[in-house]
């Protein structure tokens, strides 16, 4: 469970707060030939990325305000919180070694281990 | 292969048990396959098995970063039903069940699959006449279902607590006879030893770093152990589908969550049937070992974290003991998260893409297990044909822009 610092009541526990999906979303302007394609595109796919992740929370138990986060989906460090409207910051990761590896901790999955090139069973 | 029967049993008893082979061989990757399957779960596997039975491939390879049943095979609930809402759905899962029926025997490995029966509890009359519905809705579609009083669920599974001033009253539920768990491992284990017994290679502690490609056809794929060639590569890698997809430049429209499960203390039988509540989100069964199997909805946000929040949990556990008050006296064991990935409309994807020889088969969210066999079926002639088969035919990438969703969010009686 994380504690989330809202950007207006402070630190919270995660409970306090209900998920808004990944920011940064913006709706396509309305075109005549917009295609089914590109509309698809905003309205179903998503980045999904195993890494840093741009998302919106809001507290509802607490002040019912959106804000954005960046978290890292690999391991949940929260990176950053910034309001509504403001640009992400730029901030540094622990990333998995590999696409699909795990993260030295904090990713639950001590299990797969990762096997370098050249490494011995 | 060493067959396994009564009289091998009986010899390797007396023998001291020092004659069984291992179950599949450890193979290296070789230079080039005709096809390489990503992932060696359940899927994955039967993927390769359906490949090598009935379409002759048998110069193919399944890679797995980590070993065979230590991903989300091994941490799902094992329920197998196929009481979907609509014909699709209903096609692909009741296709997979009549597969699970007679598994054991077709791969000669005992998955222990017990057709015990799943209850679908209704908690209020809105529930309770959307589940009638559904139980009409899988009769026309050759599914097996029926409908309980609440009197007739007591007596079906003495342990619920159905007192009418109950939180969650329980009015009603939808039985599916033929449903029931199964043992994951054993599912994984008896895929991969038939697999590498037609001559599959199954490589562990191999992942997958990238896929090569020359003018969107597969070329290869790179991984830590080295490159191999292909012409064909199907992602099974449901939880990370989307990272594999990545590494092509695809989008999908997948989000993966943790989904918690956990396990009690083992106890003698109690419960003798598979329990599920869509409206307090919990579903509960007993494994043949006796311990209390328990799975939630899953966690709201995005992560790859195997772990999930305790909230969740404690929402399971009050709904839980407000249904089977017994259970306040257990002792959990064991708790963990696995990877889920979730299409918008709660169906899966098995899928060509843009991209000449990927296929994917993911975006199974909460329910992939009870589908194993039909996946690995319906993928293996999607890959074998390069067109999808009529299961598989309505759960293309291309519904997500023409529109023409399974939506089983709301009617799968899953507790998303």
């Amino acid at each position: 469970m994380f504690v989330i610092s809202c950007p207006y009541c402070g630190a919270r526990d995660q409970s306090e707060f209900s998920y808004g999906g990944e920011a940064h979303i913006a709706r396509p302007e309305w075109r005549e030939d917009m295609s089914d394609a590109e509309w698809a595109d905003f309205v179903f796919m998503r980045s999904n990325p195993k890494g840093v992740l741009a998302e919106r929370w809001v507290h509802s138990a607490g002040c019912r305000r959106f804000f954005n986060m960046l978290r890292n989906t690999a391991t949940d460090e929260i990176l950053a919180v910034y309001k509504i409207g403001e640009r992400a910051p730029e901030v540094q990761a622990k990333l998995p070694a590999t696409p699909c590896g795990e993260a030295p901790i904090g990713s639950g999955n001590d299990a797969v281990k990762v096997m370098q090139p050249g490494e011995a069973e | 292969m060493q067959r396994y029967n009564v009289v091998r049993l009986i010899r390797e008893g007396l023998s001291g048990h020092k004659g069984w082979q291992p179950a599949w061989r450890k193979a290296e990757p070789k230079p080039s396959y005709d096809a390489v399957i990503i992932g060696g779960g359940g899927h994955g596997l039967a993927t390769a098995y359906y490949l090598a039975k009935l379409h002759g491939m048998t110069n193919i390879a399944v890679v797995e970063k980590g070993w065979i049943g230590g991903g989300n095979s091994g941490r799902n609930t094992t329920i197998i039903r196929s009481n979907y809402l609509y014909d699709a759905s209903a096609a692909l899962y009741n296709h997979a069940l009549t597969l699970w029926k007679d598994l054991s025997r077709e791969l000669n490995y005992n998955i222990m699959m017990s057709h015990r029966g799943v209850l679908n509890l209704a908690h209020d009359e809105g529930e309770a006449r959307q589940l009638k519905r559904r139980v009409e809705a899988n009769r026309l579609n050759g599914v097996q279902a029926e409908w309980l009083e609440a009197k007739e669920v007591k007596a079906f599974c003495p342990p619920i607590s159905v007192a009418a001033d109950a939180r969650y009253p329980v009015i009603g539920a939808t039985l599916q006879r033929d449903g029931g768990v199964n043992r994951h491992d054993a599912v994984v284990w008896g895929f991969a030893r038939a697999a590498s017994d037609m001559g599959v290679d199954i490589i562990e502690q191999c992942e997958v770093t990238g896929i090569d490609t020359d003018k969107d056809v597969i070329t290869g794929v790179r991984t830590t152990r080295g490159t191999i060639a292909t012409e064909k590569v199907a992602c099974v890698t449901a939880g990370h589908t989307s990272v594999i997809a990545g590494m092509l430049g695809l989008r999908l429209p997948i989000e993966s969550h943790p989904l918690q499960a956990l396990v009690s203390e083992p106890l003698k039988p109690v419960l003798p049937c598979v329990v599920m509540s869509n409206a307090v989100h919990v579903y509960m069964s007993q494994s043949s070992k006796g311990e209390l199997v328990i799975g939630a909805g899953i966690d709201p946000y995005l992560s790859y974290t195997q772990r999930g929040s305790f909230d969740i949990i404690e929402h399971q556990m009050a709904a839980l003991i407000e249904l089977f008050p017994f259970v306040s006296r257990v002792r959990m064991m064991r708790q963990w998260g696995g990877i889920v990935d979730v299409c918008p409309d709660a169906s899966p994807i098995i899928s060509k893409t843009p991209v000449k020889g990927f296929y994917v088969d993911g975006g199974w969210g909460t329910g992939g297990w009870k589908a194993t066999p039909g996946s690995g079926h319906a993928l293996a002639d999607l890959v074998a044909n390069d067109e999808p088969n009529a299961i598989a035919a309505p759960f293309t990438l291309e519904r997500f822009v023409t529109g023409n969703l399974v939506a089983e969010h709301g009617a799968a009686a899953v507790a998303h």
